[in-house]
């Protein structure tokens, strides 16, 4: 049936509010007037005005669902010369930082000889290091890794800051809410997006209230939507990536903001890195703000390679190791929540413009993987291209694929983001043989500012999930697995809490304040909720393919337990009213499209709701 | 005469119910504990008054919809973003608080002269919109007290459900005490009603709409002028939010009468 699409023409749309957007509409909204408020420059679609410019942010609010940065601000400092910590809430300035390693105080993390013999060195040479509860703090923390002058940022207060003020200047449309579907292209060239259906089963058949995704056409579409966008990922699956790129490896940051017990001696801008545990490969954080409260978290990377990695469990066992729970035994949790990290750096990067469109941000290949940078860098991206759209609107000429290389992306390969992005290209790939070539190769190509590196091939999760037996082979019998697996179906949830416990990991003692039920996060933490009206935005492609996998990885990294074993062990169950969106499923499903061996067999489209907090 | 309303409803924003509400004793007296880092939505009875006024106005020609907002103005901008899309109105905002520990006599009397300012309104079209509460001032009082200063003697409390019948008259569904309803008709504007829960879902986002709301949005909140209301002369001797009591629990294919009962020796338990 041919529906009917209402149209609407703007000079340019934005999809996805992010730093990145941020930046980009702070530049280019101070240069739309002249100091009388006149147009510099006239619309296009409305003359006489200036330009009209829209947003359109997925979440219900602006800066909900992203989580606590420590950032060198580098990039919005530029944009805010006269900036005061103070006046953006939870924000201050770095004071004190440092690297811990953390050792195994329990003896259930997978440890490899490599790292045994690591732990040993730490604890023979304790008298050397400051060693207290387990973990050794870095005697020296290197130069790439420091935020010295930066910030720490509630990125979802920030984002909201910044909101205000360009809504305040009433030259930029913001949007929350509004799901946009996918781009539009005709002959190569975006003219614009089309915004998600409403009003529709969870199939997206139409059903009460149904109204059509309006198409918003636009000169210029500017895509920020973050590494899992549906308006990005559609554009990589039309123009491809560059040859030689891929986005195969990343991380699931998950955080939570938790208020610090009485007593706890923390000061506001303290930074913890730590390293070493809850497995090795998981790095975790701990940054503290003013008023007695602390962004925390961990990240779990692709290349941890377990076939029930659960970053919830983690974050718990994290919490728990003693030279962190000695400063938050008491404390309570504010908020929680979970990201995907695009960690492909500049090897991830897709096109960053084409005849009517622009990427900027995290999903543009922005992140610096060695410095672990993404917000100052997405930001920059942001007024790169703003300044690069003022000069052609001023120039009267269109937003051509050639005109924006000359005006946009010229502009970012001069810049300090290409330089140090590109040094930091390869500083990973050492991941890809075992943490301890992940740590040198980190260490060489920080030290040599890029120009040595340790090698390591990146591949897709199919290539590189072992299966259960093979991970558990002398833990675990098949037949005990097969049990647990016969358990968790019939109980609906995933392998990972009973799997975990019988290999030796202890149970997570509740206190119904900090440590919750992985359930009582979403509602406590997440305060996780989806309208009704919407298709169900995680899509399993091929019922075979879910029939045939037996990890089933997507329902243990699921950060929101929205995913869950079908009824019959094959497709899984989605439940859109946990989802939180942070895209796990997709880069961690396991069976590849029998088509595309690059993509998995999860689509993740464009849907409203998820978390509903700006506390972070 | 055109025969259309003009439709005035006073609403505002409330914390989103979702988050975490702590309350804390501050130099004025007590409030939320980060009250202004809270996201914030349409406060949920003034939600269907809104929409239940944009129902009606679209299918009376010739009216028109203002939306009377009391609230810190940067919070309120951010509501608007969320709200605009969904129906046409024309903001009438004031700068002031829009927490829940505010008298509603101050907050009345700011809400009546709003009312009153607004330029073209025609009284004899007017129906005065408002929740029958508030999820955060929840005396139920507030739009009984605006409609006494307004001198509007047709007050409807807890309406569920509105019709405009061929003679002009209007027709009022109300709830009222025992879990009845009790069905009114007047002649005819001036009116208030104060929303209960109405019968319209939420509208969905129209980007169209939104577009045309927000020339006259950000005006009006340039335009908003500081509305004090405060609770003077009221002391709180105790200030608690509801206890919140958690047992999740995954299951699969269970009866709805076995759930049912499962909740009723739940909350008797």
């Amino acid at each position: 049936m041919e529906v009917t699409r209402q149209s609407m023409d703007v000079d340019i749309v934005c999809v996805g509010f992010g730093p990145a957007t941020g930046g980009f509409l702070t530049t280019l909204a101070r240069a739309l007037v002249d100091e009388a408020g006149q147009p510099v420059v006239e619309s296009r679609v409305m003359p006489g005005m200036p330009p009209q410019v829209l947003c359109y942010e997925r979440a219900d609010d602006l800066g909900f669902g992203v989580s606590g940065v420590v950032t060198r601000a580098r990039g919005i400092r530029a944009s805010f010369p006269e900036l005061d910590p103070a006046e953006i809430p939870m924000a201050h300035p770095v004071a004190h930082e440092k690297v811990l390693y953390l050792q195994d105080p329990i003896g259930a993390s997978r440890r490899s000889t490599g790292v045994n013999l690591l732990d040993k060195l730490v604890s023979g040479g304790r008298w050397l290091l400051r060693y207290e509860d387990h973990a050794a703090e870095l005697p020296y923390t290197p130069g790439f890794l420091r935020k010295d002058g930066g910030l720490l940022l509630s990125i979802g207060q920030f984002n909201q800051w910044v909101a205000a003020q360009l809504m305040g200047s009433g030259l930029v449309q913001l949007w929350p809410g509004m799901p946009v579907a996918e781009p539009l292209i005709e002959n190569n060239a975006v003219i614009g997006v089309r915004l998600v259906d409403q009003g529709t089963d969870r199939l997206g058949n139409p059903d009460a209230g149904y109204l059509p995704g309006m198409d918003v056409r636009a000169a210029l579409t500017v895509v920020g939507d973050g590494p899992i966008g549906p308006v990005g990922r559609k554009l990589d699956e039309h123009f491809g990536l560059p040859p030689g790129h891929h986005q195969r490896d990343w991380a699931v940051g998950m955080k939570m903001l938790v208020e610090l017990p009485q007593g706890c001696p923390l000061e506001p801008g303290t930074v913890l890195h730590t390293i070493g545990y809850p497995e090795p490969e998981i790095f975790g954080y701990l940054y503290v703000y003013p008023g007695g409260t602390a962004s925390l978290g961990i990240f779990v990377p692709s290349w941890l390679d377990s076939p029930v990695r659960n970053s919830y469990r983690y974050l718990q066992h994290w919490m728990m190791h003693p030279a962190l729970w000695r400063y938050l035994r008491g404390g309570r949790m504010r908020s929680w929540g979970a990201k995907s990290l695009q960690e492909s750096g500049l090897q991830g990067e897709p096109y960053l413009a084409g005849d009517g469109y622009a990427r900027i941000g995290e999903g543009s290949g922005s992140t610096n993987v060695l410095t672990g940078s993404g917000v100052d860098e997405a930001w920059t991206t942001g007024t790169q291209l703003a300044e690069g759209v003022i000069e052609l609107l001023r120039a009267g000429q269109p937003f051509t694929r050639e005109n924006l290389e000359k005006a946009y992306v010229a502009r970012r390969r001069g810049s300090w983001v290409e330089k140090e992005g590109r040094a930091a290209e390869h500083a990973r790939d050492g991941f890809q043989r075992g943490i301890l070539t992940g740590f040198m190769g980190m260490g060489l190509t920080g030290l040599s500012g890029g120009r040595l590196n340790l090698s390591g091939s990146s591949r897709p999760p199919h290539e590189r999930v072992p299966s259960l037996v093979d991970y558990y082979r002398g833990q675990l019998s098949p037949e005990t697995i097969e049990e647990v697996r016969r358990e968790c179906t019939s109980a609906g949830t995933g392998l990972h809490e009973q799997l975990m416990e019988r290999s030796g990991w202890p149970e997570i003692p509740y206190d119904g304040q900090l440590l919750v039920s992985h359930q009582d996060a979403l509602l406590m933490g997440g305060k996780v909720q989806a309208p009704p009206g919407y298709a169900d935005h995680v899509v399993f492609l091929s019922s075979d393919l879910c029939q045939r996998c037996q990890e089933k990885l997507c329902i243990e990294i699921c950060s929101g337990q929205a995913i869950t074993p079908g009824g019959d062990g094959g497709v899984p169950q989605f439940d859109r009213e946990k989802c939180i969106h942070c895209g796990a499923c997709v880069w961690n499903c396991t069976q590849a499209r029998l088509d595309d061996p690059e993509h998995a067999n999860i689509e993740f489209r464009a849907g409203a709701g998820g978390l509903h907090s700006a506390e972070n | 005469m055109s025969s259309g309303f003009h439709l005035v409803v006073c609403g505002s924003l409330v914390p989103d119910p979702l988050q975490t509400l702590e309350p804390v004793t501050g130099p004025a007296g007590p409030a939320l504990k980060n009250e202004m880092m809270l996201p914030s939505v349409l406060d949920p009875w003034a939600g269907h008054a809104l929409y239940e006024a944009a129902h009606l106005a679209e299918s009376a020609p010739d009216s028109k919809v203002w939306l009377v907002s009391l609230g810190p103005k940067a919070r309120l901008q951010q509501l608007m973003m969320s709200i605009a899309q969904k129906v046409p109105f024309e903001l009438v905002a004031l700068d002031g608080s829009a927490g829940g520990f505010t008298d509603p006599t101050e907050v009345a009397a700011v809400l009546a002269n709003a009312v009153q300012g607004i330029a073209g309104l025609e009284r004899d079209r007017l129906l005065l919109f408002g929740g029958c509460a508030s999820a955060s001032r929840d005396a139920g009082a507030t739009m009984q007290m605006v409609g006494e200063r307004l001198g509007i003697t047709e007050q409807f409390l807890a309406v569920d459900e509105l019709t405009v019948e061929c003679d002009g008259s209007l027709k009022v569904l109300e709830r009222i005490e025992g879990a009845q309803y009790q069905i009114s008709v007047c002649a005819g504007p001036p009116a208030v009603l104060a929303w209960a829960t109405g019968n319209l879902p939420e509208p969905p986002n129209n980007p169209q709409v939104g577009m045309v709301n927000m020339r006259s949005v950000m005006p009006a909140l340039q335009r908003a002028q500081p509305a004090p209301v405060a609770a003077e002369g009221v002391k709180f001797l105790d200030v608690t939010v509801p206890r919140q009591q958690r047992d999740t629990r995954i299951v699969r294919d269970m009866p709805v009468d076995e759930i049912a009962r499962e909740l009723v020796d739940w909350i008797r338990g």
